[in-house]
């Protein structure tokens, strides 16, 4: 699937509009041997509903095919989701490799059992969105595109 | 029954009263039994927990095999009555603590058991022949009853006094936990040799636990859980029978395990339809002839998923209605999630409060006087017989779709469920459905509660140890008994006195899987949203 056309009125108005426009292209990962994919899956799809254009990588992703598919697939967001306590050890990584690969415009969220004394670690380093167990769907879908907007706006 | 499986997601009607006419159609003697007849509606046993209380069986483990063994005296010393490890997720994929996957995860969710001396370690000071375990993996099922085996054998215990349970559901991972290692049709194979292996060995032990438990995390209705559980029982002894077992042989060895989640009288009403369903498909459908065969005996856990990381006090109270609805179906075992279960793994104090409310329904209450004390009430046979009926459609479903194999192989099962998860959450969003102190009765502030922390350090001893079981053990054995597990696997020989042998080299989890994994390769599941 692929977003929808955009007609010409859309590019007369310039490209800042043009990536407004543009439907946020997020992929959601589950990276670590944990199969739990429920949250997972509902936020994909919930994100979905809401209009963005979700790519879902399935089980038991490496950080570097994550970051690969971020690439591939020209994604605006990245959402992780951890539940097995191996955030310390993924999260830091898919930073790194973004940053390797030049994509630092790349929104990094995490979902998951994050303990409330790493979340400021995982803010330091990068990861801009941490959602904890109860965070409900529609604060998660307002913070991805409060975010991606605002990259969008700065960069224009 | 033909309706399209999407009706079955309709919220079922529940009615403000029941009444006579709500179960006109109900037969005593054909649709309910006493306890302990025919079709066991109320209970397999004629004395209900008069003649035997529930094991109060606390799922356990973290961190490295010393760690959890240390729990594991703990929970016993306070009354406990069964042990349950909980293994962390190399151990529940099939690899050894250095593979690279299992990199920030040993002994994080659960213990690590690498090899036969963690197994040494995790029973170390406990007689195997005085408790019953159970083992909560799948994947490599077979490798690690095949260590507990061997660590009985060191000890002089008699393989026929083991009394257990190994989970060794391996359908359930396709459709729900996705812990699963090779494809379905090799993964059935092992679950058969275990059949097979332990008809004539263990004639004690559970050889699998049919699990609703990780199907209902992962989303189902209470409906879905029961079919779909049932439906992967129907597969299992259908394989048995293929795999050319009698029927009564292996039947009354399986077990199952069910979620006992929040609303009540559907959860109590689910328990008693189960042990219906089954006992008319063990009769009539297999043509069982032991009566044991027809009896469903389960174990029920209390739904993590309904834990809550806000006002996580409140936890309690909800685990304390899940378990009572669990007794009050007639659960064989309990185990009652700690309060502090949706930020991590319990704290002892939290674990201990857990085994407490079990031990107050038990002591307290009263509840297990009587037996199947809700038995006869319009509702919950109302709700017990439209339970069923819910059931049946999606086993016809399935049937049509060539058993549950197949089923799973198209990703049906996983897809309802996908479905049913994303309703729920919906549900919850647009407050159809109260959480309290989630969407409903929120505090601002709340104060943090003490959690469990696992450190790295459990890594590097596993490590260490790993390191030296290499350097100890007599490596030409090892590479020997590797290829004939190799071998046994692509002919038809049965795998079990294969991993006994490499278990008793010292050979590790992640090479005795490695070798069945060049035979059969893995599986990766194509994604369902």
């Amino acid at each position: 699937m692929t977003g929808p056309a955009l007609g010409p009125e859309a590019w007369a108005l310039g490209p800042s509009v043009l990536r407004d426009m543009h439907k946020i292209r997020v992929v959601i990962a589950k990276p670590g041997l944990d199969g739990h994919d429920r949250g997972a899956k509902v936020i994909a799809r919930a994100l979905r509903d809401a209009g963005m254009e979700v790519i879902y990588t399935g089980l038991r992703q490496t950080p570097e095919q994550i970051v690969n598919a971020a690439l591939q697939e020209d994604a605006d967001v990245i959402g992780l989701s951890i539940l097995s306590g191996a955030h310390m050890h993924i999260c830091p990584r898919v930073v790194e490799l973004l940053r390797e690969k030049g994509l630092t415009e790349v929104l990094v969220v995490v979902g998951g059992i994050i303990p409330d004394t790493d979340v400021p670690k995982l803010n330091a380093i990068g990861v801009e969105g941490i959602f904890q167990p109860g965070t409900p769907m529609q604060d998660i879908v307002d913070f991805i595109d409060r975010h991606t907007r605002a990259r969008v706006a700065s960069n224009s | 029954m033909g309706a399209p499986a999407d009706t079955t997601h309709a919220k079922r009607v529940v009615e403000r009263l029941y009444t006579p006419d709500s179960i006109a159609s109900l037969e005593y003697e054909r649709d309910l039994g006493d306890p302990g007849q025919y079709p066991y509606t109320r209970g397999i046993h004629a004395s209900g927990y008069r003649g035997k209380p529930w094991t109060m069986r606390q799922f356990a483990g973290f961190g490295t095999p010393e760690e959890t063994n240390e729990r594991y005296r703990q929970l016993l010393e306070a009354g406990g009555t069964g042990l349950s490890v909980a293994f962390d997720l190399p151990t529940l994929m099939g690899r050894d603590p250095d593979h690279e996957l299992s990199l920030g995860e040993v002994g994080k969710c659960g213990v690590s058991i690498a090899s036969l001396a963690d197994m040494e370690a995790l029973f170390e000071g406990i007689d195997l022949g005085a408790i019953t375990t159970s083992m909560t993996i799948n994947g490599p099922a077979s490798m690690i009853l095949a260590m507990y085996l061997v660590l009985a054998e060191q000890r002089g215990t008699d393989w026929r006094t083991l009394s257990g349970t190994i989970q060794n559901d391996i359908l359930k991972e396709f459709i729900a936990q996705k812990e699963f290692i090779y494809p379905p049709r090799p993964s059935m194979r092992l679950v058969t040799d275990v059949f097979a292996f332990c008809a004539e060995q263990m004639p004690r032990w559970n050889t699998i636990s049919v699990s609703g438990y990780h199907i209902r995390e992962a989303g189902a209705t209470a409906a879905q859980e029961l079919a779909f559980t049932l439906r992967d029982g129907i597969e299992y002894v259908q394989y048995g029978i293929d795999a050319g077992l009698a029927v009564d042989a292996f039947a009354p060895r399986i077990s199952f395990f069910f979620n006992s989640h929040s609303d009540f009288f559907e959860e109590l009403a689910k328990f008693r339809a189960a042990r219906r369903i089954w006992a008319c498909v063990m009769r009539d459908r297999f043509k069982a002839h032991s009566p044991r065969s027809w009896q469903l005996r389960f174990h029920a856990q209390t739904a993590g998923v309904s834990l809550t990381a806000q006002q996580p006090y409140n936890n309690v109270v909800r685990t304390a209605l899940q378990a009572m609805a669990a007794v009050l179906g007639g659960a064989q075992s309990l185990h009652t999630n700690a309060l502090d279960e949706a930020l991590a793994l319990p704290t002892a104090e939290a674990a201990t409060l857990a085994l407490r409310t079990q031990q107050i329904i038990a002591e307290e209450t009263g509840i297990t006087e009587v037996v199947d004390p809700l038995g006869g009430s319009y509702y919950v046979e109302a709700l017990t017989t439209a339970l069923e009926k819910e059931a049946l459609v999606y086993f016809d479903t399935i049937d049509r779709m060539g058993g549950m194999v197949a089923a799973i192989e198209r990703g049906y099962p996983q897809r309802e469920i996908a479905e049913s998860a994303y309703r729920s959450q919906q549900a919850i969003e647009t407050r159809e459905q109260i959480i309290v102190g989630v969407n409903q009765f929120t505090a601002d502030e709340e104060a943090p509660i003490k959690t469990l922390y696992i450190d790295e350090a459990a890594q590097q001893r596993q490590l260490a140890r790993l390191d030296e079981i290499r350097r100890r053990r007599d490596s030409r054995r090892v590479a020997a008994a590797l290829a004939a597990l190799e071998a046994g696997a692509a002919t038809g020989a049965n795998t079990m006195p294969l991993l006994l042998d490499a278990v008793r080299a010292y050979a590790t989890l992640g090479e005795m899987c490695d070798s069945l994994r060049k035979v059969w390769g893995e599986y990766v599941e194509s994604p369902v949203i």
